[in-house]
């Protein structure tokens, strides 16, 4: 338990500390998304029908951008060979690593997408389910990733291979969280969308530790 | 606590090529262990097999008697393995870094400890400074610190001497014949002479 809080802190701390990484998916979502009322049409009312996927899909990218570095410099100085090596599960370091990934990637595109919705003209009342959906998603984003992000720490340009074997994993995510906040807007009701991505959320942190320890073994071993 | 490593018929194949073959190693408590050959000859790969982190070879790994696989948990507990890479975080201070490997080696958070560790090694007064600005060889002190800071028995140490100063040589030698006086047992590779040591082994790969 002390080693995983440790761990939590070294990357907080070193993120923190390198904060350029931590503006990149936001900026990206940020910039991605003042771009589609400019490339598109600035008419509120069919901007307030694709604003929701618009949001999703973009932060989705955006948090998929960032996933590729989760595991690299661990790798390239050496501090993955001891974390294997640790006395402790494996699964739990890494599930700390992940939280950290969350915490300063997933949770502030949650948070800034409202601010974006306004751009779209998302109508009002349903921007908390969209940041609401977002953390939530997210998090899932995060635990799936991070399998990706194992398998392919290896390889010295994993990026492109990483998003081709996470996103196809992340469509459910994307399906229920853009379906949350269009249920929003309609007006029904958002509580099955948001249950069925806690239920989601809630599979991927049971499974997806033991399949980012075993796939980080196997990166280490290659 | 007598410790025993010991390797049975070890094989490994790269690109089509043998590493090494049929080897047969024993590695006691008391003894510093040091592997040598010329670049390529496999000696990290060893090293990354007999510290369990490999999986891709032949034969078979023992531990105080016991199939590796079956004996892991008490194994790592015990092993303190240092690699071609050193594992320190740069944009972290020495302190920091060492307090990631006081939590992830189980001890409990000492700061004294990690002070003194750092003293010894020759890093007093560079305790809060991001170690990325510190030399090649100040960083691979750090890594070599834990060496102090971690009570483990059995050392794994690829090429612990790169970048390393003549004094700071001298005083790595002497602490790793100390650890194996003490009962502990020091496996190496290195390029550099080891000074004769009724202690020393040397085991020659390729």
């Amino acid at each position: 338990m002390i080693a995983v809080k440790a761990t939590l802190l070294r990357d907080l701390t070193l993120l923190l500390r390198r904060r350029g990484e931590i503006l990149n998916p936001l900026v990206f979502f940020a910039l991605v998304i003042t771009l589609f009322p400019m490339a598109i049409s600035p008419d509120p009312a069919l901007l307030a029908i694709i604003a929701p996927g618009l949001l999703w899909v973009a932060a989705l990218l955006a948090a998929l951008l960032s996933l590729d570095s989760l595991f690299r410099s661990d790798y390239d100085d050496g501090s993955l060979e001891q974390l294997l090596l640790a006395p402790h599960s494996l699964a739990a370091l890494s599930l700390a690593k992940v939280a950290v990934h969350w915490l300063l990637t997933g949770l502030p595109l949650a948070l800034i997408a409202p601010l974006l919705g306004v751009m779209l003209s998302l109508p009002t009342g349903s921007y908390a389910v969209l940041a609401l959906s977002l953390a939530l998603g997210s998090a899932s984003l995060s635990l799936i990733g991070a399998i990706g992000a194992a398998l392919t720490v290896g390889l010295a340009r994993g990026g492109v291979l990483l998003s081709l074997l996470v996103l196809p994993l992340t469509i459910p995510v994307l399906i229920f969280g853009v379906g949350a906040v269009q249920a929003a807007i309609v007006g029904s009701g958002v509580a099955a969308h948001l249950a069925i991505l806690g239920a989601l959320l809630a599979a991927s942190l049971m499974l997806a530790p033991w399949a980012i320890a075993a796939s980080l073994r196997i990166s280490i071993n290659g | 606590m007598s410790l025993h490593l010991q390797a049975r018929g070890l094989g490994c194949e790269r690109d089509d090529r043998w590493l090494f073959k049929g080897l047969d190693l024993d590695i006691h408590s008391g003894e510093v262990v040091r592997i040598e050959g010329p670049n390529g000859c496999g000696k990290t790969t060893l090293l990354k097999i007999l510290s369990g982190q490999l999986s891709d070879y032949q034969g078979a790994l023992f531990w105080n008697g016991t199939v590796m696989s079956k004996a892991r948990d008490h194994f790592l507990a015990n092993l303190l393995y240092l690699g071609h890479a050193p594992g320190i975080k740069l944009g972290l201070s020495p302190l920091e870094n060492l307090a990631w490997y006081q939590a992830l080696s189980g001890e409990k958070d000492d700061e004294e400890q990690r002070l003194n560790a750092l003293e010894s090694i020759g890093l007093a007064g560079f305790e809060e400074v991001p170690t990325g600005q510190l030399s090649a060889g100040q960083q691979r002190r750090v890594a070599l610190a834990r060496l102090t800071l971690t009570p483990r028995a059995l050392w794994v140490l690829d090429e612990p001497f790169t970048a390393i100063d003549r004094n700071g040589i001298a005083d790595l030698e002497r602490q790793l014949v100390a650890h194996a006086k003490a009962g502990g047992c020091v496996l190496v590779t290195t390029h550099h002479d080891l000074p004769a040591s009724p202690l020393l082994r040397q085991v020659a790969l390729g």
